[in-house]
């Protein structure tokens, strides 16, 4: 453990700085491949605004897991669901009226966007509290086989036709189904700009973009002030959740992940803990959600897929369970190397060597291999699928890391259970114990 | 027994397990809306007698898969989430040598190991089936049982014997993964497509009532194989020493090797039993559905685990019944939600009964 602690301890603003590096470190690599090969100016701002947006809601969804998980000891593996009641309520509560114009078959209630935010997070929060009351009896396993089978009953009710369309409060509102929802409420970041009166402000900004991108910067400064946005949403949570950990409330949730009865033998009501951990974790989730997909325009129910339950976990376990700035740095290096990695790659060989011809199935590009070893069609199919791959090595390095490293990145540090800070006494303390438990003793 | 007696026992039973009270009050309900609607005709019986035996069937093949996910469950402490994707497995591999002997001579040799990926080689036009082409349908049986059994061994001697005594939630993670590596590995060689593997089954229509319900050959297929295959468990595990020995492991395992039971070579059994019922169960599946895609497997999983989780988790004849019941639970509930609920309503059942009844039906029976 001391090799990366000593590089730990030396970057300057601790478990920030490590995070600021790492995240300089990715960027970097991106940007120094894209310089190589000669790509616009633009197309590299939108790599770094979609590298950013990634980095941010797996960052923030490794987060809010990491209260589950890490501090609680809850199994939950109906991500997903939450995140999809979140943006739906949202949806619902925000959208524009019926018939206000738009090629929108369902209107909302037309309340200002906010309201739909908080609406979304409250109603994300209440699902937790139903699905907590079988958490509170049933073992770990039991839990992620509940979870999960809610988070497939919320997709299946958000796809089905009765609830596409139904009246609300005497207005046309509805989810609308297998089709998908448009999201035809004010762009969110207009929205967001105006409330402190500086959208006109903001427009001047996108102008003097021209400079370096001649043609429309809008998009390209949207998705890369957006990104923005999401890092700050990532402070946020990050500040909330390190004060809940240090809060009293958080440390009996430690004490629940560690022994259950002894938190209980204290006089610790630790289902009330557990639930309210679970809910509070449950509203993030929700939020990340909304924060996801309320400037894509539209949303289906079939975005809600297990699997992105997976990469959050992946996300969290490459980063390590129980730190809060192992789940940034491990949404980080998820989003840039395993989610978004593959697929620069892609485009990378792409760009080098054109392949307009790549097989469209497995049988015709292995059959060239087999008849006179023309290696060039396997190879054209694999780029072409590298969407699927990538879900193959992500699946390879999850078995490769609980193998080997289950803790991840940061795991099993001890955190501080004293309310004052001990950090002056340990830079004192490590000198003379030379790295030891005494050392991990007061880490973080 | 007197009535003040029954009385005080049944008001006793209402005040420790009011769950129980409750859920059978919402079958009663139930029961008593599906006779009426029967009566005024507002349901047909053979549309009712229908839905039944089409979740006879669905149960059918979530039981035997299911009896190897109880198996390694119970032996081996964890949730295991490939076994999904071994049903996949067991599907693809069989189907390609069902299309590679039913085919063989009319079609590209590749296409049909490929199982028509991309639209090249179509089952219905090879007319495959159990009446017309029962020798691939047996070949593909045996074949996908056997590839299965290989996996389950592969992945347990990769994936997770190398963490043997890690607790339940690590090996959980990992079999994430590997259900992560398999089935998107199948995506890659097989094709995302789902197409169409069988041609139409002869069928019989038996009279119920007030008109037919619908059985086809393939129905009858399926229930003379899950049923040899579940009854053939039950022997083995009943009379031979292997059977003893499974269940001394679910107990304790640290007391099963001391008495000098070979545990990791139980746990070989228990892949080999549970990784053949799998295949052969994602064969049959697919005869059956007469539609294949890759995420067949992974989309019945939960549906397993229901069943698993309803019949108590080790008993094989929990798994069977729980199966049957989810399968049915699938099925029926069409009657009173619409259809797009219905897979919710198995999952639904599946946590009520976790509230109710943690420890499932057949509960405290470890392996057999």
């Amino acid at each position: 453990m001391s090799v990366r602690d000593d590089v730990a301890d030396r970057i300057p603003g601790g478990d920030a700085g490590l995070i600021v590096v790492v995240l300089l470190a990715l960027y970097a690599v991106y940007i120094l491949v894209g310089v190589g090969l000669g790509y616009s100016v633009r197309g590299q701002l939108n790599t770094i605004a979609v590298l950013t947006f990634y980095i941010g809601v797996f960052a923030m969804l490794a987060l809010a897991l990491n209260l589950h998980w890490g501090y609680t000891g809850l199994f939950n593996i109906g991500i997903v669901g939450f995140m999809a009641v979140g943006i739906y309520v949202m949806a619902l509560v925000s959208k524009p009226l019926y018939g206000s114009g738009g090629a929108a078959q369902v209107g909302g209630l037309g309340l200002p966007l906010v309201v739909g935010i908080v609406a979304g997070m409250v109603a994300a929060a209440l699902l937790g509290a139903l699905v907590a009351l079988p958490a509170l009896r049933l073992r770990a396993d039991y839990l992620a086989i509940v979870t999960i089978a809610m988070s497939e009953i919320v997709r299946f009710s958000f796809l089905s036709g009765e609830l596409q369309q139904f009246q609300l409060f005497g207005e046309r509102v509805g989810f609308g189904g297998g089709s998908g929802l448009i999201l035809d409420f004010t762009n969110p970041l207009e929205a967001f700009f105006a409330f402190f009166g500086l959208w006109d402000a903001y427009l001047g900004f996108v102008d003097a973009f021209t400079v370096i991108i001649p043609n429309n910067p809008k998009p390209v400064v949207d998705g890369l002030v957006y990104g923005a946005v999401l890092l700050g949403f990532v402070a946020a949570f990050f500040w909330l959740l390190k004060r809940t950990g240090e809060s009293p409330f958080g440390r009996v949730l430690k004490a629940i992940r560690e022994d259950e009865d002894v938190a209980n033998s204290l006089g610790k009501n630790t289902n009330r803990f557990k639930i309210k951990a679970f809910m509070l974790g449950c509203a993030l989730m929700g939020l990340v959600g909304i924060l996801w997909l309320m400037t894509s325009g539209a949303v289906t129910p079939n975005f809600f897929r297990p699997r992105i339950t997976f990469f959050v976990w992946i996300a969290l376990i490459i980063g390590g369970a129980g730190s809060n700035t192992g789940s940034v740095l491990g949404g980080a290096v998820f989003a840039a190397l395993l989610y978004q990695g593959p697929r620069y790659l892609k485009n990378l060989i792409d760009t080098v060597i054109p392949n307009a011809d790549a097989p469209s199935s497995f049988g015709p590009a292995v059959a060239p291999l087999v008849s006179n070893f023309d290696p060039a069609p396997l190879f054209f199919y694999t780029i072409d699928s590298v969407r699927q791959l990538q879900l193959v090595i992500m699946g390879l390095v999850l078995i490769w890391l609980m193998h080997n490293r289950p803790e991840g990145m940061l795991g099993h540090r001890k955190e501080t259970a004293a309310g004052i800070p001990l950090t002056a006494s340990r830079a004192r303390g490590t000198a003379s114990t030379d790295g030891g438990d005494a050392g991990g003793e007061v880490d973080e | 027994m007197g009535i003040a007696e029954t009385y005080t026992r049944g008001r006793q039973f209402a005040v420790t397990r009011p769950g129980s009270v409750l859920l059978a009050l919402v079958g009663v309900v139930l029961l008593f809306d599906l006779l009426a609607g029967l009566a005024t005709g507002q349901h047909s019986f053979s549309g009712v007698g229908s839905l039944v035996w089409d979740g006879l069937m669905r149960g059918l093949v979530v039981g035997l898969a299911g009896i190897g996910l109880s198996m390694t469950y119970s032996i081996l402490n964890f949730a295991n989430f490939a076994h999904g994707d071994y049903i996949t497995a067991g599907a693809f591999s069989g189907w390609a040598t069902t299309y590679l002997v039913a085919g063989l001579g009319r079609a590209d040799v590749g296409a049909l190991l490929l199982v028509g990926a991309g639209g090249s080689v179509f089952g219905g036009s090879l007319g495959i089936g159990v009446t017309g082409t029962p020798l691939a349908v047996l070949a593909g049986i045996l074949v996908s049982g056997v590839v299965t059994v290989g996996l389950a061994l592969f992945v347990d001697r990769t994936a997770f014997r190398p963490i043997r005594d890690a607790d339940g939630i690590t090996l959980l993670i990992t079999s994430i993964g590997v259900a992560f590596a398999l089935r998107y590995l199948m995506q890659f060689v097989f094709g995302a497509s789902v197409r169409g593997t069988t041609a139409q089954p002869p069928a019989v229509g038996l009279y119920l009532v007030d008109g037919f319900v619908r059985i086809d050959a393939h129905d009858v297929a399926l229930v003379v194989v899950a049923g040899a295959l579940m009854l053939a468990v039950h022997l083995l595990l009943q009379l031979t020493k292997l059977g003893k020995a499974m269940r001394a492991m679910a107990d304790n395992e640290d007391l099963a090797q001391i008495t000098g039971i070979p545990t990791e070579r139980v746990v070989r059994a228990v892949w080999v039993i549970g990784g053949g019922l799998t295949g052969v169960a994602g064969y049959m599946f697919i005869l059956w559905k007469g539609t294949l895609g890759f995420n067949d497997g992974w989309l019945l999983l939960l549906l397993i685990f229901a069943a698993v989780i309803l019949g108590g988790i080790g008993s094989i004849y929990g798994a069977i019944v729980g199966g049957l019941a989810i399968g049915l639970t699938a099925s029926v509930s069409v009657i009173w939600i619409p259809s797009a609920f219905a897979r919710a309503a198995a999952f639904f059942v599946m946590i009520v009964l976790l509230l109710v009844k943690p420890e499932g039906l057949f509960s405290g029976r470890t392996t057999a």
